[in-house]
């Protein structure tokens, strides 16, 4: 490697790292609008786990981002924000979504649900949450909710699916623990097969 | 081992709940009243100086709150990495941060400041800094070594025929800095029947840990309070309250859960420093959030090999001699120290007579490096395990064959000073193995079937895997609760919870009785070992041990004192302590903690050990006369190196014509002592299986020579496996033999629980391809396709970081 940098190569180094710099909020084109353009209505009603909840959104604000910071629905995770990785699942009319990836505004007339709505109101766990539980299926617990979701989904669609139905269903949520196995064996157990 | 109540079972974790109900809360969860957002401005350069920094646009933006830069903060002497800096030399490195009212104006802000900077000559592969002429990532060198005699910066240069030569797999004859040996290694390759040369490469990756490092600090009558993603939770603090040039007693440390660490979060990170300087600047609490970008950028990342090793082998397979050469990639803050790690870990698994390790440790400008899960262990391990393989056919012996008499054993001596190990029973782990994995049946079935290759593989894991010195807590209130005070951090093992086991064990209590403690430095926490290095089940199991033998002996002693007697007439069982002679006579554990009360002193942490660290005495203070207390340093006897081991067998299946390969079978065997909690460590050799094909497959750093870019900043860019990259079932086994140096005898795994994978998915694809060894990770299907097609590689020799 040549150890001069040519002004041309500095130039053509920033240029390219510019997504360096750049940093994924949740308002990732917040940058690219404005957001005080007033074309959308901002105080929209959502329906959040069966209740209707009033929140102030911006135009370009990520399903994921309204939940966590407007809704306080901190259960659904935040790792890449990109889309890359299903920390964020959430169910949309029944079927899962990344909330990353999810303007709000596009499900202002549709049914979300998050982790925090599977468990009923006195306080007895979804039968996958409890056979999460009964299989340890987490480690770190991060991409938990995720997978959860994406389990749920896929148990209202398929209530007895192999476990091979069950690794394609839940492919796009990475666990960074390697838990997989632990997850597939949860989603058995919650699905009355065991392991 | 059956006997006991605990230590053994499954239980349900304190903290499981809370992560399958979206309950748990990791650091970026937490937002307090007035609290404002900052980003880092980062290097877009991969090594330069800052000229000038304008931040004057940002700072007339409506709701910027404030700026950081390098001068708020200490100053650190390269190669170490400071908080902010005016001489990046990485590109990610952070150089100033800013703060705002809400997320979209810090990020306006951001795109607002205007930093100059003066390049600098870089390097992303150690080989281009070694040769003659190359650029050094740092004006003080191009090496950075660390020993107990004394660390420092040198250069180092090679001719380019010396490069030239190892590249072509040669034994290195440049220059090295760091050595060290044993036996006679000549009388041990005059010994040899056979002698395996093989150069290697193991390329960096990022850890990737699902959490990003977000962290929030604010202050508080002095106290600063800091939510941070920590691997450890005692072991955090001092660190950190030196970096924020506090002392210890000042600092508050929240992390209850965290998203993964691997290895980097072992100890304060300089960013985890950045919001409690940014807080005490502009008095607002302050989250300063990273980003999933960032985290690759200056997460940190595995210590790249490049290196040579030659082993020579007896007739019957023992191994007479090893000798080995690394360069490590130790990134732009030199650190690493994998390399002599990985001699160790020869030392230890294949028990050579003799044995040479030399090794230069190169900076380079790339993402920080960092312990991560198995540093070296596990990168050593896929550059031995197809050298074994070739051993075992050139000498006409089974693959398990040549591993089982070289396996470890109680009188296996290792490391350069040839000590001791405190226990190891590799051969019935392999035994075990073979046997579940039906390896005679197997390793002759090997055959093709139209374009597909069937390939088995053996592996074998180690890591050192525990220590002593710390402190236990353990509080019995007059409620009859017993409180289980945990400094480990919860970095998703359950750890925390199924050491404080080993004290619930010696209490004979229930488990529903028990309340642990953790996750926040208010709660009281005794001084523990950092959660790395595979050392919690071991260390604080006898943590644990100690304090809960400390509340037995006072709860005797309160006893005799009460009902009569001597303390020694005594016993407990049933949530009571009684007379052994008359049982009827006696007190619940309640009436017991009551009485301590009354009594003070020793008994209810009035006064304690003076022995114990100041993390657990201010604990123990704060507990003063709530309870009976139970509080002591491990002083247990220890004497060797306690070693984490693991072996795995893998049955792969090859497709020549796409290069792409299935694992079809997976065996892990775990030889960690007795098992503490049998679900969490199927979970770990589980978890370690699959990070072992991560690497072995998938996994690397690619960096844009021209200009120091990394050029995959995302998981699947990365490699991260995902659930169609791994086998939907794993099985797993443990040997179960107790270590005599732990009261349960209990050792640590989680490392080898990955080590034994690489070896053995390395093992399983040389022999789908009749032996051939590539001596790289990660194993590409482009470079199955070019070696089945007798193409060239896309890469020279030893290149490392490349596409």
């Amino acid at each position: 490697m040549n150890p001069q940098l040519s002004r041309r190569r500095f130039i053509k180094a920033v240029i390219a790292s510019s997504v360096a710099s750049a940093s994924y909020t949740g308002l990732q084109s917040a940058n690219a609008q404005d957001s005080s353009s007033g074309v959308v209505e901002r105080l929209i009603s959502l329906n959040i786990n069966g209740r209707t909840r009033r929140v102030d959104v911006l135009p370009q604000e990520t399903l994921a981002y309204t939940l966590r910071y407007k809704l306080g629905l901190t259960g659904t995770k935040l790792a890449c924000n990109r889309g890359d990785c299903g920390a964020c699942t959430v169910i949309v009319d029944g079927i899962t979504r990344y909330s990353c990836s999810t303007l709000t505004h596009s499900v202002r007339s549709l049914e979300v649900q998050t982790v925090e709505g599977l468990q009923s109101a006195d306080g007895t766990l979804h039968p996958v949450q409890q056979a999460f539980i009964d299989e340890l299926s987490p480690q770190c617990g991060f991409c938990t909710p995720g997978q959860i979701m994406s389990t749920v989904a896929l148990l209202n669609e398929n209530p007895t699916p192999t476990r091979e139905e069950a690794r394609q269903a839940l492919s796009g949520n990475l666990c960074r623990c390697g838990a997989y196995d632990h997850y597939l064996n949860g989603v058995m157990r919650a699905s009355g097969q065991n392991s | 081992m059956s006997d006991y109540k605990h230590i053994g079972k499954d239980f349900v974790p304190p903290d499981i709940t809370g992560k399958v109900t979206g309950k748990a809360k990791y650091a970026e969860d937490f937002r307090v009243d007035g609290m404002v957002f900052a980003r880092m401005y980062t290097s877009p350069v991969a090594h330069g100086r800052v000229t000038n920094i304008d931040t004057s646009a940002a700072e007339a933006m409506a709701g910027v709150v404030g700026i950081l830069t390098a001068d708020d903060v200490p100053a650190s002497e390269a190669p170490s990495a400071a908080i902010l800096t005016n001489t990046p030399a990485y590109i990610g490195d952070p150089i100033l941060a800013v703060a705002a009212e809400d997320e979209k104006t810090v990020e306006d802000a951001l795109a607002a400041i205007k930093v100059d900077i003066e390049p600098l000559p870089f390097v992303t592969d150690p080989l281009d800094s070694l040769v003659s002429g190359g650029p050094d990532a740092r004006e003080e060198g191009n090496v950075y070594s660390r020993s107990r005699e004394g660390s420092g910066f040198k250069t180092v240069k090679w001719t380019s025929e010396q490069i030239d030569e190892f590249r072509a797999g040669k034994e290195p004859t440049g220059e090295f800095v760091n050595e060290w040996n044993y036996g006679d290694l000549e009388k041990g390759f005059a010994d040899a029947k056979v002698i395996i040369e093989q150069p290697f490469v193991t390329t960096g990756y990022a850890h990737m840990s699902m959490e990003p490092r977000t962290a929030m600090a604010y202050w508080e009558n002095g106290t600063c309070y800091v939510h941070g993603s920590a691997q450890s939770q005692s072991f955090w603090m001092p660190g950190l309250a030196r970096m924020l040039g506090i002392e210890v007693k000042d600092l508050v440390l929240i992390s209850e859960n965290t998203g993964g660490g691997f290895g980097s979060k072992i100890s304060a990170y300089p960013i985890a420093g950045l919001p409690g300087y940014f807080s005490k600047k502009i008095g607002r609490p302050v989250q300063l959030r990273v980003t999933r970008e960032q985290e690759y950028y200056m997460g940190s990342a595995r210590v790249g090999f490049q290196g040579w090793l030659k082993m020579g082998f007896a007739a019957d397979g023992r191994a007479t001699a090893a000798d080995v050469f690394i360069i490590e990639d130790i990134g732009a803050n030199a650190t690493g120290g994998d390399a002599s790690s990985a001699g160790g870990a020869i030392s230890l698994v294949y028990d050579p007579a003799s044995m040479r390790f030399r090794g230069v440790p190169v900076l380079t400008n790339t993402t920080p490096r960092g312990a991560q899960r198995g540093p070296g262990q596990n990168q050593i391990a896929a550059a031995m395990a197809p050298v074994m393989d070739k051993a075992a056919r050139e000498l006409g012996i089974d693959r398990l064959e040549i591993r089982r008499v070289n396996a470890v054993n109680n009188d296996t001596t290792v490391n350069e000073d040839q000590g001791p190990v405190t226990s190891a029973y590799m051969k019935e782990a392999l035994d075990k193995g073979a046997v579940m994995f039906d390896w005679e049946n197997r390793k002759n079935k090997a055959g093709q079937k139209g374009s597909k290759v069937r390939g088995i593989g053996i592996g074998q894991g180690y890591h050192s895997a525990g220590a002593n010195g710390f402190d236990g807590l353990v509080r019995i209130t007059p409620n009859g609760k017993i409180h289980l005070h945990s400094g480990v951090g919860n970095l998703g093992t359950y750890s925390f919870a199924s050491t404080t086991r080993a004290a619930a064990e010696v209490l004979k209590c229930e488990w529903e009785d028990c309340v642990v403690h953790n996750g926040n430095s208010e709660a009281n926490l005794p001084w523990n070992s950092y959660q790395a290095g595979s050392v919690s089940i071991f260390t604080q199991t006898r943590t644990n041990y100690v304090a809960a033998m400390d509340a037995l002996e006072k709860m005797k002693q309160i006893a005799a004192e009460t009902m009569g007697g001597e303390a020694d007439d005594y016993d407990i069982d049933g949530k009571r302590i009684f007379n052994v002679e008359t049982p009827e006579q006696g007190m619940s554990y309640g009436a017991i903690a009551a009485r301590a009360i009354q009594l003070g002193g020793a008994y209810s942490g009035q006064t304690w050990p003076e022995d114990i660290h100041e993390i657990t005495q201010r604990s123990v203070q704060n507990l003063a006369g709530s309870g009976l207390i139970g509080v002591a340093k491990d002083n247990l006897p220890r004497d060797g190196v306690i070693p984490g081991l693991a072996c795995a067998f893998v049955e792969i299946e090859l497709d020549l014509e796409t290069g792409k390969y299935e694992i079809l079978d997976y065996v892990g065997i775990a030889e960690c002592g007795t098992v503490v909690h049998p679900q969490g460590l199927a979970q770990q050799m589980k978890g370690g299986a699959v990070w072992g094909m991560g690497m072995v497959g998938l996994e690397r750093h690619v960096y844009d020579p021209q200009n120091g870019l990394p050029a995959n900043v995302s998981y699947h860019q990365c490699g991260i496996p995902s659930y169609l990259d791994v086998p939907s079932v794993t099985r797993t086994g443990a040997v179960d033999i107790p270590d005599p140096q732990n009261p349960f005898g209990a050792r640590g795994i989680g490392e080898p629980a990955m080590g034994c994978s690489v070896a053995a998915l390395t093992s399983a694809i040389s022999d789908a391809l009749d032996g051939h060894m590539f001596g790289r990770t990660p194993v590409s299907a482009d470079m199955i396709i070019n070696h089945v097609t007798g193409g060239e590689q896309s890469f020279l020799p030893l290149q490392t970081n490349n596409f």
